[in-house]
């Protein structure tokens, strides 16, 4: 019998802690570092590498994702070197996707072209903001035009080149966004993620909603508005909304991201990476040490950043099979669910959400409507309930 | 042996909430050596966990001890320290009726407040000689010339001998002692009479079984002693006696005048009544006047959060009972929150602490309803029902007439917030009864109906007068008004645990707060709710929820499914603590705020 993680594959994520400066919404684990001894981190990725391959050896890689931080960061030679690294410890499929995230700044924009030689065959590009003021609210160190210089270069030197936005920002209208998302929808190519602007505690815009002097953000109506406009743009442009936050043509989905919201496998390696990774018929989660330094000098000294390694109980992983899953257009499959978890989801609940327009039932399929999918959240707790 | 006569005092320490009750018991303690230095601690006396954290007495407690007066001579002072606030009133009445005489506190920087008054009444009552006693003088806000003058307006006793004390530093308690040696009555008593006494107050403890507190009117009680009851007759072997100092101590007799504790293999404290005369088994002596057992006036349902859980909620409710005869239950179901119970209390504090010591103590989250009083119904067949619960509401073609319970609200207010005073109990449809003043106090005597007191009364009073106001009451009686059952409707569906007993002048403006309110309360669905107040099939008021539109996480890879799993499990945590009214999700805290008044 196959393991279940094979319906969607197998992807490493490769996490970069260091930014030029920290953005005043980003809650990712990234730091800002005077000084990094970038052979020393080499050697210890070649070395996670290396501990990851030994208990997985056998699987097939399908995707390398370099994020952050701010891969864009590191030198040419570095990405080359952990690459060497990743073939030699795995076989690839023919069409592996190797992506890296890069800030649109002209000095980062000059490595692209070493990184293509290196192996990355996509970049995600974090354009972010298309007028010079958002951009600066947003704690960007670069402006429309590098952003857009950045854009051009990475079109001409990958085979595939998203971009990222965050809308849904201080004192944007819906009129404001609609115009802007015109201009990016012209510079898109297959891919695009658009974000609407998330207020996470414990960072800069956290504490200032907090004390309260985060002014002038859209109200939840204004959000949803936003987020339907976007649905309708991206369509008419064929741009297909497979998941909540991302557009893509047919075919040109980010398939490293799609082996997590269809619940495969991943190992993560670097400080506070996450992986799933079914070993001897149980379905692991497993975490790195958070800090940059802790986890360097764990690797170093233990020969493993791991910090945690827990055994998913069934429940857990049917929650999170559907948590990830129905963010997907494409839905997710019950049996799938009933197989991960030895239950089923209440025929009530589906009913009662079906009824409600929330989700559609077919075939065994069960997806998020296009009404449903700016509640996802209280569409799941209906469906976990009684899980 | 016990204690010639001539040398026991016995009194009970009363105030008004917060003036300083408990800590002049500790200075008496202290004064005397009865607690050593090194055990004392501020209000020793308030032993219960909710008292300690609230800062409160709820229960009265009885302490004995040993005074050596300036003449020289040994008396044996048993003290009760009582609760100040306006619930646990009877606990003040029926530790009175043991005692002689009183410490009437007041606090010299307060005054004169609404318990104030309401104890010297309960003290006349009781016949009782009262030794005024000014605290906080150590405060500089103290005035004590001007308190002085109130004790003797206000109250009308003489304030001469008012001892001024601190009980914080311990400033005038040698003067406080005397003054008990000197101006309190002693005890009598016939030592050679058959035993007569009173049973002042019982409770259960795990070891001891039920405790009995008595004080002896005459004869001698010892250990081994065949007890009688004389309400219903029980005959008890006394298998211990002893006195509080304040731990028990086991002492071999209680004698006329003295104040002390018997147990006696009795197992439920609702095999004694308080008030009860107990003499020896096959003596007749004649009985005590009793006192008039505690009613609960507010009642409400408490259900447990989790429905598996309402076993566990009903052993928790059995054993606090045990120990506290003024509060009652029932079982109750409800369609909307399963099986609960309908609980009568004192008061709303009562009720609060009791819900607290559920959920503390045993552990039980517990959805509260709205508290009710008892109506009366007289029935067209001229039948009587006594309604506790307003989802019990009969028929209305069957119904003559209601009556519902009102009461006597004296009130004790600076003249500034007079005005806002008044406009609350107009609003409360109360009537003016009477309105005097002494220096720059207002005191008002209102006749309300309870159900507008008990819900936030006493909260919107102390709002509205920053907190200077005092209020006390007694119930006095039934009387007939239009009154009506006003439902809620969510979702088209009525919710019973919200429904209300309502006058008819004032149900559209409840209604509309109502609903306006539980909007607020009740967090957006992916429909949209009507929310309607309703009297029979009629709408009063209604308001709609409008239907939630965005509940998304906008990023949510890799790292994050074992984030957005924990948070997930934290909603559907939250989510078990709604009750779901057919397709809606209501929070526990909804069924009390929706009542509440802000205006
Ligand atoms: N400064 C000062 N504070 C005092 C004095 N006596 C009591 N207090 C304070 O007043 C508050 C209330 O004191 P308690 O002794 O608990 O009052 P109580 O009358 O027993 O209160 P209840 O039992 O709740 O009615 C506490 O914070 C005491 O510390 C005093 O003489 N001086
Ligand atoms: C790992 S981050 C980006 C990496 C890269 N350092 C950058 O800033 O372009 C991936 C994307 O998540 C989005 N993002 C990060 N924090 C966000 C927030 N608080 N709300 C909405 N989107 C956010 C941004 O669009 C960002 O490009
Ligand atoms: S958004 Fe990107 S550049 Fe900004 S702090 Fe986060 S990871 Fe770094
Ligand atoms: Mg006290």
């Amino acid at each position: 019998m196959q393991d279940d993680w094979q319906n969607a594959g197998f992807g490493l994520y490769i996490h970069w802690p260091f930014c030029s400066a920290k953005c005043p919404y980003c809650d990712f684990n990234s730091y800002v570092a005077d000084h990094i001894d970038e052979d020393r981190w080499v050697r210890a990725y070649i070395r996670e590498i290396e501990r990851i391959a030994s208990q997985t050896s056998d699987r097939i890689l399908k995707s390398v994702f370099f994020g952050g931080g701010t891969p864009s960061l590191m030198s040419e030679n570095a990405v080359g070197a952990i690459l060497e690294a990743v073939g030699k410890n795995w076989r690839f499929t023919n069409d592996i996707e190797i992506t890296l995230e890069a800030n649109p700044t002209s000095v980062e924009a000059s490595r692209f072209e070493g990184y293509r030689a290196a192996g990355v065959n996509r970049v995600s590009l974090g354009i972010q903001a298309l007028n010079d003021p958002d951009l600066k609210r947003l704690g960007r160190l670069h402006s429309v035009a590098e952003g857009l210089a950045a854009l051009e270069i990475a079109k001409k030197t990958f085979e595939r080149t998203s971009f990222d936005l965050i809308y849904s920002r201080q004192d944007q209208t819906l009129a404001d966004w609609e115009t802007e998302l015109r201009v990016a929808l012209d510079l898109a190519g297959d891919h695009l993620s658009m974000y609407q602007l998330t207020i996470e505690p414990n960072t800069a815009f956290g504490d200032r909603y907090k004390a309260g002097k985060l002014k002038g953000l859209p109200s939840e109506d204004a959000e949803a508005d936003m987020y339907f406009r976007t649905q309708e743009l991206c369509a008419d442009r064929g741009l297909c909304s497979y998941e909540v936050s991302n557009f893509a043509q047919k075919g040109a989905e980010s398939r490293h991201n799609l082996i997590y919201w269809r619940y495969g496998d991943y190992a993560g390696i670097g400080p506070g990476a996450h992986g799933r990774l079914t070993l001897g018929g149980h379905r692991f989660a497993t975490e790195t040490e958070l800090s940059p330094m802790g986890w360097l000098t764990k690797v170093e000294k233990n020969g493993s950043g791991e910090v945690a390694r827990s055994s998913l109980s069934k429940q857990e992983q049917g929650t999170e099979f559907l948590l990830m899953g129905l963010r997907l257009a494409e839905g997710v499959s019950l049996d799938r669910y009933s197989h991960l978890t030895g239950s089923a989801i209440s025929p009530s609940v589906i009913e009662n959400l079906s009824e409600l327009g929330m989700v559609r039932l077919e075939n065994g399929i069960l997806q998020v409507s296009e009404k449903g999918r700016p509640l996802i959240n209280a569409i799941l707790r209906d469906l976990l309930a009684d899980q | 042996m016990s204690t010639d006569l001539s040398h026991i005092r016995n009194f009970s320490i009363v105030a008004h909430i917060d003036h300083g009750k408990s800590t002049l018991a500790d200075r008496l303690i202290q004064e005397t050596g009865t607690v050593q230095d090194r055990d004392m601690k501020a209000q020793l006396l308030d032993s219960m966990d909710i008292e300690r954290e609230r800062g409160i007495t709820i229960k009265a407690n009885t302490v004995r001890i040993d005074y050596t007066a300036n003449n020289g001579q040994d008396y044996v002072l048993n003290l009760i320290d009582t609760p100040g606030h306006v619930d646990f009133a009877y606990e003040v009445s029926r530790s009175m009726r043991a005692v002689e005489g009183s410490l009437l506190v007041v606090d010299s920087t307060q005054g004169v407040e609404a318990q104030t008054l309401a104890n010297v009444y309960q003290a006349i009552d009781a016949d009782h000689e009262l030794v005024p006693i000014l605290n906080k003088i150590d405060l500089p806000a103290s005035d004590l010339d001007r308190v002085a003058e109130q004790i003797e307006d206000v109250i009308g006793i003489d304030a001469s001998g008012a001892i001024p004390v601190s009980a914080k530093t311990g400033q005038g308690i040698r003067e406080t002692l005397e003054a008990i040696v000197e101006h309190l009555p002693a005890p009598t008593g016939d030592a050679d009479a058959p035993l007569k006494a009173m049973l002042v107050d019982s409770w259960y403890d795990a070891y001891l079984g039920v405790i009995v507190l008595v004080r002896i009117i005459d004869g001698k009680l010892k250990k081994g002693d065949k007890i009688k009851f004389l309400s219903n007759g029980t005959v008890h072997p006394v298998d211990r006696i002893g006195v509080f100092r304040p731990e028990m101590a086991v002492i071999d007799e209680l004698g006329p005048g003295e104040i002390g504790f018997l147990t006696a293999s009795i197992k439920q404290v609702r095999d004694t009544r308080v008030g009860d005369t107990i003499t020896h088994d096959k003596k007749e002596v004649e009985a005590l006047p009793g006192f008039k057992p505690a009613q609960p006036v507010v009642f409400c349902g408490l259900f447990p959060v989790d429905n598996a859980e309402f076993e566990d909620l009903r052993d928790a409710i059995e054993k606090l009972a045990l120990n506290d005869a003024s509060f009652s239950y029932e079982m109750e179901t409800s369609a909307a929150l399963g099986f609960g119970f309908r609980c009568g209390f004192l008061g709303l504090l009562h009720l609060e602490v009791i819900r607290d010591r559920i959920e503390r103590e045993y552990n039980i989250e517990l959805i509260t309803t709205a508290p009710s009083v008892i109506y009366h119904i007289y029935m067209r067949d001229g039948e009587m029902l006594e309604l506790h619960n307003p989802a019990d509401m009969p028929d209305l073609t069957l119904v003559d007439h209601l009556e519902e319970p009102r009461i006597k609200a004296t009130i004790l207010v600076p003249d500034e917030y007079l005005g806002d005073v008044l406009k609350l109990c107009q609003d409360r449809r109360g009537i003016q009864e009477d309105l005097t003043y002494a220096g720059s106090r207002a005191m008002v005597v209102y006749d309300l109906p309870l159900n507008e007191v008990v819900f936030d009364f006493y909260d919107r009073l102390k709002s509205v007068t920053k907190g200077y106001a005092s209020f006390d009451y007694q119930m006095i009686g039934y009387r007939e008004d239009r009154l009506v059952k006003m439902s809620i409707l969510v979702n088209e569906e009525p919710v019973d645990a919200l429904s209300t007993m309502v006058h008819f002048d004032r149900a559209e403006q409840r209604g509309r707060a109502m609903v306006e309110k539980l909007k607020d309360l009740i967090p957006r669905h992916m429909f949209k709710i009507p929310i309607q107040a309703a009297i029979g099939g009629r709408v009063i008021a209604r308001e709609t929820l409008s239907a939630m539109r965005k509940d998304v996480t906008a990023k949510c890879y890799g790292g994050d499914a074992t984030r957005k799993k924990k948070l997930l499990e934290k909603q559907k945590a939250g989510k078990k603590k709604m009750r779901q009214f057919g397709k809606v999700d209501i929070p526990q805290e909804a069924f009390i705020s929706a009542l509440k008044m802000d205006g």
